[in-house]
């Protein structure tokens, strides 16, 4: 993994500001997303460095659900929501009006705070995702390698054709991961992906995004501050100003924004003096 | 801190709470037993009547003799009940539930609203209504017959379906559909695999109840179907019978053999719908898959 990330750093390197990567998958500029007259987030420029895992911290309502929602274009569903500002992936406006949206979510995938895995069977969750494609064959190969990146396949080999419904949440919240990894995306969005889990299916599942990164950029909204020191490689707190309009405060690696944050506000947040 | 009080004291509020809670449960369990007591009734009545003239006879044949005579089946009436039923199935189910889709899935339409009111308003359309209406518009100028029948029967179901799927359908939880464009799956293809099939159970138990509420209709029939005193294969254009029809005629005649008969067809209607009623039930958790 640390390899990985060597060979991909000197590819990209010319941003010069604090917040910008490397090697960005995405790029945020001055975005700000509101739904009708409410501004949730406002002025967000960061980078997501390309095989590495984001954690995006902050109190509750400081936008980053919605913020992330911006990432995949899912916030499009949600009457009266604008993005504001430019996101870039690899390069391109993800809100230009020629790029479709659907091809973003099929680049840009998504894992959900509660498991919401279709009443079908496991295979046919799995398979969900290569079959909008129009893939016929070899369709048993990747709902396999599919379950085998998520950690569930020597779970499930034998009971592909049950439904999904019969699982463990911890095992659904893995499912819908296979499900999100089988259409190969670049990018996997989970919004707070462990928060229905129990501390072991938690873990579980933190380990799996460590593996999961050396193949996919993963960006995790959590509300747990022990997962974001554990599990992820860059953070960035946000927080709402008076207006509740989310921002960004600081985002830096991981370790050195757990132990030396550069701002009172970020402190004041990670050892738990207010939100 | 005062000495512990047992806890098997209990105070005097308690007692009267304890009263009032068995009074309103009594209270329940009566108005609950008056609710199903003409249902219990209905189908007893319908058992112990029907049971005598019913046999493998009355199933497989028809009569063309005199209804004061004993013997003979309403087979013409249970193949009329069937095509026309199958038929009004055929037009009213597919149309209501893509109707039901619309409603659901274009809730912004500025033909949303209208839809919905004239679906509604048509639940509220007296039977016989429907039967005048399939009458002047196609009967007096192609005749009597299953098509018109069936027609006729559709009408019936239609705002039925429209009304159940749609519920069904705004019970689809908002997650799955997520779940679904996040994917990448477009409008079509949320709806057509991920809606639909979570729905599907939902959908087919509605469509029943429109079948079977509209295997029940004799009005619309009186005025469509008109009668047959056989099997009738004839789409259009023949007089066709149904089990309502023959029920309706019979049980207002003077003879008691022919009474038997209707009591005996109305076992058999109840039968139907029932069989019906458990093979969608099936059909249903199938296509969940």
């Amino acid at each position: 993994m640390t390899a990985l990330r060597l060979v991909a750093a000197p590819l990209l390197a010319s941003e010069p500001e604090p917040t910008t990567a490397a090697d960005a998958v995405l790029q945020l500029e001055n975005v700000s997303v509101r739904y009708g007259a409410f501004t949730a987030v406002r002025d967000i420029t960061l980078d997501v460095p390309r095989n590495q895992i984001l954690a995006l911290i902050g109190p509750s309502g400081c936008g980053k659900s919605t913020l992330l929602r911006s990432l995949n274009r899912m916030n499009d569903l949600i009457p009266g929501a604008r993005v504001e500002g430019q996101i870039r992936y690899n390069g391109e406006d993800l809100y230009d009006p020629a790029v479709d949206p659907v091809e973003v979510r099929r680049r840009i995938g998504m894992v959900f705070q509660k498991p919401n895995p279709f009443p079908k069977s496991i295979f046919d969750n799995v398979a969900f995702g290569p079959r909008l494609g129009g893939t016929r064959d070899g369709l048993d190969e990747a709902v396999e390698r599919s379950l085998r990146r998520a950690a569930l396949w020597d779970e499930v080999k034998g009971k592909l054709r049950s439904p999904a419904m019969a699982l463990s949440g911890g095992q659904q919240q893995r499912l819908c991961i296979a499900r999100a990894i089988a259409v190969d995306p670049d990018v996997v969005l989970m919004d707070e992906p462990c928060s229905a889990l129990d501390p072991i299916a938690t873990l579980r599942i933190e380990e799996l995004m460590r593996e999961l990164a050396q193949r996919y950029t993963i960006v995790i909204v959590t509300h747990n501050m022990q997962q974001a020191a554990r599990a992820s490689d860059v953070t960035a707190f946000l927080t709402m100003g008076e207006d509740r309009a989310g921002h960004l405060v600081e985002m830096a690696p991981t370790d050195r924004l757990f132990t030396t944050p550069a701002t009172k506000l970020t402190e004041d947040y990670i050892t738990g003096r207010f939100g | 801190m005062t000495a512990a009080a047992s806890l098997r004291v209990r105070s005097s509020r308690a007692r009267g709470r304890a009263r009032l809670n068995r009074l309103m449960t009594g209270l329940l369990v009566i108005a609950a037993l008056l609710a199903i007591m003409p249902l219990v009734l209905i189908i007893g009545v319908t058992v112990i009547r029907g049971l005598p003239a019913m046999n493998l006879a009355f199933l497989t044949e028809t009569f063309n003799f005199s209804r004061r005579e004993v013997g003979g089946g309403y087979l013409h009436g249970l193949v009329g009940s069937l095509y026309m039923g199958g038929l009004a199935a055929l037009i009213a189910i597919p149309l209501g539930i893509t109707t039901a889709v619309f409603l659901t899935e274009f809730p912004r339409s500025p033909s949303t609203g209208p839809v919905r009111f004239f679906s509604d308003v048509m639940t509220g359309v007296p039977s016989v209504f429907v039967g005048l209406f399939v009458y002047t518009l196609l009967v007096r100028h192609i005749g009597f017959g299953t098509f018109v029948g069936g027609l006729s029967l559709a009408i019936i179901m239609l705002p039925i379906v429209v009304r159940s799927s749609e519920e069904i359908l705004r019970l689809v939880p908002g997650d799955l559909r997520r779940a679904s464009y996040a994917l990448g799956a477009r409008h079509w293809q949320t709806v057509l695999w991920v809606v639909i099939p979570a729905a599907a159970p939902g959908l087919v138990t509605g469509s029943m109840l429109a079948v079977a509420r509209a295997l029940g209709e004799t009005a619309p029939l009186v005025l469509t179907a008109l009668a047959a005193q056989t099997v009738v294969l004839d789409f259009q254009g023949e007089g066709q019978s149904a089990l309502p029809l023959l029920i309706f005629r019979e049980a207002r005649g003077a003879f008691s053999a022919g009474q038997q008969r209707a009591w005996a067809g109305a076992l058999e209607l109840m039968l139907l719908v029932l069989v019906l009623s458990i093979v969608a039930r099936f059909i249903g958790r199938r296509i969940r898959g």
